[in-house]
């Protein structure tokens, strides 16, 4: 496309996001797909999702024949980047749409992408992640819930945690342990697309931090599931889950797209500042404040400046992978940091939450205690340093 | 946006070939043992390079490109603790593009295309460089004749240079004035010992130096100058920055306490990756005041972009040269460790034309 065709293409979008942007609902929206608690807030996203793919603003450079657009890259990317300046609502199916469908596209069979892929896009199927256990979460590896073969049906028996979307899910991306045998840990392992509806599954929704509800604790008691559900080959399953999680932390291209939080800008931060206020003046008149403020403002810059470089491959430097790899980790730690300090902006009501009596309703409260989502998380911002640490520097392992 | 033009690509890849093969380390030291001598075959090597006319106009024998070209040369330099009078004179000879009149381009640009040595004396001896802080005064007698006295520091290059920039005040405005070295008296340029034992630094003395009104430029633009520094030592920062954090990976990977590399602590590790993102972050921010320099003809887009890469490099850089030393143990306490050179590098930009908090305050009146 030329840069006329993608200025036009970018006041179509836009329009067309102003003109169908729903009004805002009675209730408080979820602000990331990790936060879904109740069934008004998901009917609610799951419609919206619907009328995003109908007039064909996801998965626009996924294949045609699997109800994808066939277009450029770079109409999704800015549909992406409107979706965000509009303030409007996230799709929720975002494990479907950038993690569990490219994978699908990339290895799946036929009849995979077939069965899934337009479900996906359309919000029809809702998919979740079954990689954490209780008591192997960072130690992925180390996954025990068990997957038994019987005849053409596995037998599934353990226990997965802080599943997304879980009580919605139609599918789940699983990974279960078919063998104790092998080299390592991960040599028994094998990756599913597991249906939900089996009997035996049940997802028993959890308690978040702030009082609301948004993941699930998903027991499997000997529950079947069809043999061909299986992604790869039977002890290859950590292989594609790093391959997922690939996906998940934005490494590498080929999601659907389409917004799957809200976009939280600095602009909103220094917004704040300005409304808030602190000892009975704007906060941001405050001087200690206001250079905290700066501070901040850096950060969140230097995040975007960084992802500018980032496509010019002449200035990739000693380590061309640091940008794309850190993406995760400075996004989610800039976040948390962002929406603390925004609660630091109003003095003594720094201390309200969610009620009429907290500025903005006390979305500000809630938002940094679910930013933790992003820092735990799909890696935690440890886990992050030292995968940084080791594969981008090359450091010795832990 | 950033933006990077096939000319800047070209001069980082052969800046960078020849600062390596210049400037290792050693080489460093030894020049910092016989008291910096200027390496007169290095320097014409750099003149034959085309490098000290990257941003003088065509007519007067240069390139003619713009000061944002240059970024790349300043940071491969950085990145080896090379320091020439490149940085003095692609200064000074700012002050001449912008403020200088026909004849006094004609006079001093062609030279300094060809390595005659020009530098730039804007901070008075209190240490203060805004405009609003010059102390030097340009007086004029009832005649007519006119006479420069004060005192400056952080002059660099002085001792070696044939012309020096100086800002003065003339009644209540800034002025630049064109000093010949060679009409200083003796004792005029004295050696100053700054904590960057690669710089040439000096202290200046005027007192009633008789200004010819030719001496004196006609413009009187004087914060592009300021940025213009500001935007030169980032990209040196970016560099050393880039550099020290090998020095750090380096020994990670080599020392051994406790039967394990110490790189495999994440009491190491982490802090490791915190330097590595703040190198990324730098150069970002470098590079993208080096397109805002070249492209935005706002004045508070410049001014903010360029405080913002000095802000984030005088940060970043002087924490991992302070890592550094703390990650080398005893070793890192020694003058044989490298660690030191790039803390002591780190410290002298941190505080040449604001550090950090200078930046943030300008940058809360630029911002909000
Ligand atoms: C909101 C939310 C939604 C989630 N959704 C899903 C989902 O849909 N599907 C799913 O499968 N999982 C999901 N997770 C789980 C998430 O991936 C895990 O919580 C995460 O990987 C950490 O595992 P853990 O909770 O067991 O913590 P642990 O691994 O027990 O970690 C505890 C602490 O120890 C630190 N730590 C652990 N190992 C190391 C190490 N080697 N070096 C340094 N520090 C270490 C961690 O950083 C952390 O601070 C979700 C989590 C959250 C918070
Ligand atoms: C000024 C000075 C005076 C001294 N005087 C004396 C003296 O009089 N007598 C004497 O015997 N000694 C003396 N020392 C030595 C001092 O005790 C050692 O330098 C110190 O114990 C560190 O050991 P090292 O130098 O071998 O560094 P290393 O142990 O090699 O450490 C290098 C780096 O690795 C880190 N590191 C090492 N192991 C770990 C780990 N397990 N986990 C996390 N990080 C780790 C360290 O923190 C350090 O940053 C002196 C040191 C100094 C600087």
């Amino acid at each position: 496309m030329n840069e006329n065709e993608i200025s036009e293409f970018r006041s179509d979008v836009r329009a067309w996001l102003q003109d169908n942007k729903p009004a805002a609902p009675s209730f408080l929206l979820p602000e990331t797909f990790m936060e879904v608690g109740t069934d008004q807030q998901f009917e609610f996203l799951r419609r919206w999702q619907q009328t995003v793919y109908e007039a064909g603003y996801l998965g626009m450079s996924w294949p045609e024949a699997y109800g994808g657009g066939g277009q450029p890259q770079v109409m999704q990317d800015i549909v992406n980047q409107e979706m965000a300046a509009q303030r409007v609502p996230f799709v929720p199916n975002t494990i479907g749409l950038n993690w569990a469908g490219p994978l699908i596209l990339e290895m799946g069979t036929e009849a995979d992408k077939q069965r899934y892929i337009k479900n996906i896009l359309s919000a029809e199927d809702i998919w979740c992640q079954g990689f954490s256990e209780p008591d192997h979460g960072s130690d992925l590896g180390n996954a025990q819930v068990r997957a038994v073969k019987d005849g053409d049906e596995y037998v599934i028996n353990g226990s997965k945690i802080w599943t997304s979307l879980g009580s919605y899910a139609k599918y789940m991306i699983l990974i279960a342990r078919t063998s104790n045998e092998g080299p390592n840990k991960y040599a028994g392992l094998s990756f599913f697309l597991a249906p939900m509806t089996a009997d035996g599954i049940t997802p028993t929704p959890i308690k978040k931090l702030t009082g609301e509800y948004g993941f699930c604790q998903t027991y499997f008691t000997d529950a079947r599931i069809p043999a061909d559900c299986m992604l790869g080959n039977e002890g290859e399953g950590w292989s594609v889950a790093m391959k997922t999680l690939m996906f998940e932390r934005g490494a590498v291209g080929g999601q659907a797209g389409g917004l799957s939080m809200m976009d939280l800008n600095i602009n909103d931060i220094v917004e704040l500042a300005r409304r808030a206020t602190r000892n009975g003046r704007p906060a941001i008149e405050d001087p200690l404040t206001r250079d905290e403020l700066v501070k901040l403002v850096l950060e969140a810059k230097g995040h975007v400046v960084m992802g500018s470089r980032a496509r010019i491959p002449a200035l990739g430097g000693t380590y061309p992978t640091a940008v794309a790899m850190s993406g995760k980790l400075r996004g989610t730690e800039l976040k948390r940091k962002m929406t603390r300090f925004a609660l630091s902006l109003q003095g003594a009501n720094g201390a309200r939450f969610i009620s009429e009596a907290a500025l903005d309703g006390g979305k500000w409260q809630r938002s940094y205690l679910n930013a933790f989502s992003g820092t735990i998380g799909g890696g935690t911002s440890q886990i992050q340093k030292n995968i940084l640490g080791e594969r981008v520097l090359g450091l010795p392992k832990s | 946006m950033i933006r990077f033009s096939e000319e800047q690509a070209m001069l980082l890849d052969t800046a960078r070939e020849f600062c390596q093969k210049r400037a290792p380390i050693d080489v460093v030291r030894q020049a910092i043992q016989a008291g910096q001598p200027l390496d007169a075959t290095l320097w014409q090597t750099m003149v034959d390079l085309g490098w000290l006319g990257v941003t003088i106009p065509e007519t007067y024998g240069g390139l003619g490109l713009d000061l944002a070209d240059t970024v790349p040369i300043f940071e491969a330099m950085g990145r080896q603790l090379l320091a020439t009078p490149m940085l003095a004179s692609t200064l000074a000879t700012q002050v001449l593009i912008t403020n200088g009149s026909d004849e006094q381009k004609a006079q001093w640009l062609p030279k300094i295309a060809t390595g005659q040595i020009a530098t730039l004396a804007l901070t008075e001896a209190n240490g203060s460089w805004e405009s609003d802080q010059i102390t030097t005064q340009l007086n004029q007698s009832a005649a007519g004749a006119m006479t420069l006295t004060g005192s400056k520091a952080f002059v660099l290059d002085a001792g070696v240079a044939d012309v020096i920039l100086v800002s003065a005040l003339q009644d209540d405005a800034l002025r630049w004035c064109l000093v010949d070295a060679s009409d200083l008296p003796d004792g005029a340029i004295q050696r100053e010992v700054v904590i960057d034992e690669t710089r040439r630094s000096y202290s200046l003395a005027f007192s009633d130096l008789p200004i010819r009104a030719d001496q004196v430029l006609p413009g009187t633009s004087f914060k592009k100058i300021e940025l213009a520094a500001m935007l030169l030592i980032t990209a040196e920062m970016s560099g050393g920055l880039e550099g020290v954090l090998a020095v750090i990976v380096d020994y990670l990977n080599t020392r051994k306490q406790f039967d394990r590399l110490i790189g495999s602590y994440q009491a190491m590790k982490h802090p490791t990756v915190d330097i590595l993102m703040g190198a990324e972050m730098t150069r970002s921010y470098l590079y993208h005041a080096a397109t805002v320099w070249r492209d935005e003809t706002d004045d508070v887009a410049v001014e903010s972009a360029v405080r913002m890469a000095k802000c984030c490099a005088s940060e970043q850089f002087s924490e991992a040269g302070d890592r550094g030393i703390q990650f080398h143990g005893g070793f890192g306490f020694t003058y044989e460790c490298d660690a030191q050179l790039f803390l002591r590098r780190a410290l002298w930009g941190q505080y040449q034309f604001g550090d950090e908090r200078h930046q943030r305050q300008k940058l809360a009146g630029l911002l909000f």
